[in-house]
């Protein structure tokens, strides 16, 4: 049974396999284990980043092609969802109507993305992906009347998401069972299901091919496989992945803007928290995401401790307020991919 | 026993177009001109929006040319080309403010010495900072593609934040020198002085770097070793020495074109660098990777359609390059000149 949930890729590490069972029972029962408001936020971002980081990993761990507008994607299945909350009203439809429409647009721009580039070589890809990104970038907060520029959006999804419906009046175990507890289940299990698709995309002889395709393109295709058409199709797969993250980010935030969405920092923490989990095992980007949005939530606190400490000192104030905490992003990003290319994930497997 | 067929060899000349392929690509720039004249109206306008297009367009080229050749040389892909361009701006827009009373002063001579000493510093600066690059960044990633875009990606952030901790997180805003503000009017159109020198300086650029590609050894070398690498190692020639110079060349100028872009835009922010790159990209993809001449056509191209259609329709501007590059992508998926390996 759980052989067929994983695809029959088992974790293949006794300390891997507690790790992701922590993970997900702590995940799974979040709302009772740590209440408060911000723990809660930081728990449903965590799984919503899980899944954007496990559709990253489709592309980048197992087809080897790198894009950076893994964030644009994102940001169309969220801008999908707030938009039509915002023009069509506050009903189940509608949010249905966003998230298939976010899927939709994020996979024909893909398509289209993909057959230009992929065509040629692999590398053109990162370039036109940056190019377009920043583009549509600048054209989401230009176009205002739309999108509501810089400010972003606010808007009203059903109400049963909401805190303000009840549907029981006694708390349990201390928690008052409200809509936004459920907000929190659809969000957990959209992603849990979402992730346990990629465990079976990967592990079909679709992500087969895509391995052999990364490790040795050429010979790939002297074998007979249409490069460019897995490629693509790839790159479609986790587009969609991408923009369902996306509507759950934005069923969960009730809010979307370019700065929470779209912007390049975003896309810097996905390929991070993907690096540091382990590329091409899909396992890694749930240890990624889960150590990075923690870390993120508590580092920069810890910087601002550092930047007081060293107070009076030339220079060092300055390489340690948490404004500069990219930085170190930065420098933690170069070393991981020089020293742990493999990523947690591929050490504890070694390890064994 | 059959007959051999006869054989008549035809002496007809080549067709128009079948001669006038390969100039296809220098063509198009004219091209471009003749279609802004006839979309604007008014030519006084055309004239002045094409004088800042072919500045806009030199500045990129100087900016991109070492990008395309690191990639053609050692198959090198330099996502931190960018903070090259960030640093020098910084570097030279702090010699100018530092020369404020030779930039300040009414006088030319004075004047262009200021600017040249702050692109002379930019370029040492950069010139450093890219052998730098090399030594810790690039070089331990050779032949690795994927690792090459996220480590050059990671260079990018942290030199961008170091400008952050070095020069403050303000953006600086900083006035030309004296005699290079305003304008001359031409045939009715005011045309900017600045412009003017920035087109100038990209030609000689482009001709200096042509000679030496095209009439010296080391030019010889270096363009022998894009088409086959293995090979000009085989004559005997260290083609990781000659790679080194290209980076640290190529870092050079693009603090250089840093300086330029900086003060055409009298602002400069740590983020330019990202900013432009994107730009950089779409010349390098459209020109063809590794070649010098498609990189100079498609900076002159995307200058001059940005400027034109951000006069006609701002609104599309955003997305005109980004329809540019799929246009010639449609047409030469390779790019405009692309370069042909012999692997």
């Amino acid at each position: 049974m759980i052989a067929t949930l994983l695809s029959g890729d088992a974790p293949r590490s006794r300390v891997l396999s507690v790790l992701l069972l922590v993970v997900l029972v702590c995940l799974a029962l979040a709302p009772f284990l740590f209440p408060g408001t911000r723990s809660l936020d930081t728990a449903a971002r965590i799984c919503v980043f899980i899944l954007l980081v496990a559709s990253y990993d489709l592309l980048l761990g197992y087809g080897g092609i790198v894009s950076f507008a893994h964030t644009m994607f994102f940001g169309m299945g969220a801008y999908g969802v707030a938009l039509s909350c915002e023009f069509l009203g506050r009903s189940w439809g509608a949010l249905a109507f966003g998230i298939g429409a976010g899927i939709v647009a994020a996979i024909a721009t893909a398509f289209l993305i993909g057959l230009f580039s992929l065509r040629v070589r692999a590398i053109f890809f990162a370039m036109i992906t940056l190019a377009v990104a920043s583009a549509v970038a600048v054209l989401v907060s230009q176009l205002s009347q739309i999108t509501g520029g810089e400010d972003g959006l606010n808007y009203q999804i059903p109400r049963a998401l909401t805190p303000a419906f009840k549907f029981m009046e006694e708390p349990v175990f201390g928690v008052r069972m409200n809509g936004k507890l459920l907000n929190y289940y659809v969000v957990f299990v959209g992603a849990l299901v979402g992730v346990l698709f990629l465990l079976r995309v990967v592990n079909s002889p679709f992500g087969r091919v895509l391995q052999a395709i990364r490790e040795n393109d050429f010979r790939a295709e002297a074998i007979g496989y249409r490069v460019v058409q897995y490629r693509v199709a790839a790159t479609c797969l986790s587009a969609a992945i991408a923009a369902f993250a996306g509507a759950l980010y934005a069923i969960w935030l009730r809010y979307v803007g370019p700065s929470t969405v779209l912007s390049m920092e975003i896309m810097l923490d996905i390929l991070l928290m993907v690096v540091i989990g382990g590329m091409g095992t899909i396992y890694g980007a749930v240890l990624g995401a889960t150590l990075f949005v923690v870390a993120q939530n508590y580092l920069q606190e810890l910087m601002g401790l550092a930047e007081g400490a060293f107070e009076g000192l030339p220079l060092l104030p300055a390489l340690l307020s948490p404004d500069r905490w990219l930085l170190w992003l930065g420098l933690l990003f170069i070393l991981s991919v020089y020293f742990f290319p493999t990523g947690i994930v591929g050490r504890l497997r070694d390890g064994r | 026993m059959s007959l051999a067929p006869d054989h008549a060899p035809t002496m007809a000349r080549k067709g128009l177009a079948e001669r006038l392929a390969p100039w296809a690509p220098v063509l198009l720039v004219p091209v471009m001109v003749l279609l802004g004249y006839l979309a604007i109206p008014a030519t006084s306008s055309w004239l002045t929006l094409t004088v800042s297009g072919l500045a806009m367009g030199m500045m990129i080229f100087i900016m991109a040319s070492g990008m395309t050749l690191v990639f053609g040389l050692m198959d090198v892909i330099n996502f931190g080309h960018g903070a090259f361009v960030s640093i020098g701006a910084f570097v030279g827009v702090s010699v100018l403010i530092w020369l404020g009373g030779m930039a300040g002063a009414p006088s030319l001579v004075l004047n262009l010495l200021a600017m040249g000493a702050a692109a002379i510093a930019a370029m040492v600066v950069t010139g450093g900072v890219g052998w730098a690059f090399e030594k810790v960044i690039v070089k331990p990633v050779y032949g690795a593609h994927l690792k090459q875009i996220l480590v050059t990606m990671g260079g990018l952030i942290v030199i961008e934040q170091l400008i952050v901790v070095i020069w403050g997180p303000e953006e600086i805003f900083i006035r030309r020198p004296e005699t290079l503000q305003g304008g001359l009017t031409f045939a009715g159109a005011a045309i900017e002085k600045y412009r003017l020198l920035a087109v100038g300086v990209g030609l000689v650029l482009f001709l200096a770097m042509r000679f030496v590609l095209r009439r010296t050894k080391i030019g010889l070398i270096v363009r022998a070793g894009v088409e086959n690498g293995e090979m000009v190692e085989a004559l005997g020639y260290r083609l990781r020495l000659v790679f080194v110079g290209v980076f640290i060349a190529g870092s050079a100028l693009a603090g250089l074109g840093g300086v330029m872009w900086g003060m055409y835009q009298e602002l400069i922010t740590a983020h330019m660098g990202q900013e432009v790159m994107i730009l950089i990209f779409i010349v390098v993809i459209i020109g063809g990777l590794g070649s010098v001449e498609g990189c100079f056509i498609g900076a002159l191209l995307v200058g001059l359609l940005q400027n034109y259609i951000a006069f006609l329709e701002p609104k599309v501007a955003l997305i005109s390059n980004i329809g540019l590059m799929v246009a010639i992508l449609m047409w030469r998926p390779m790019g405009m000149i692309p370069v042909v390996k012999a692997k």
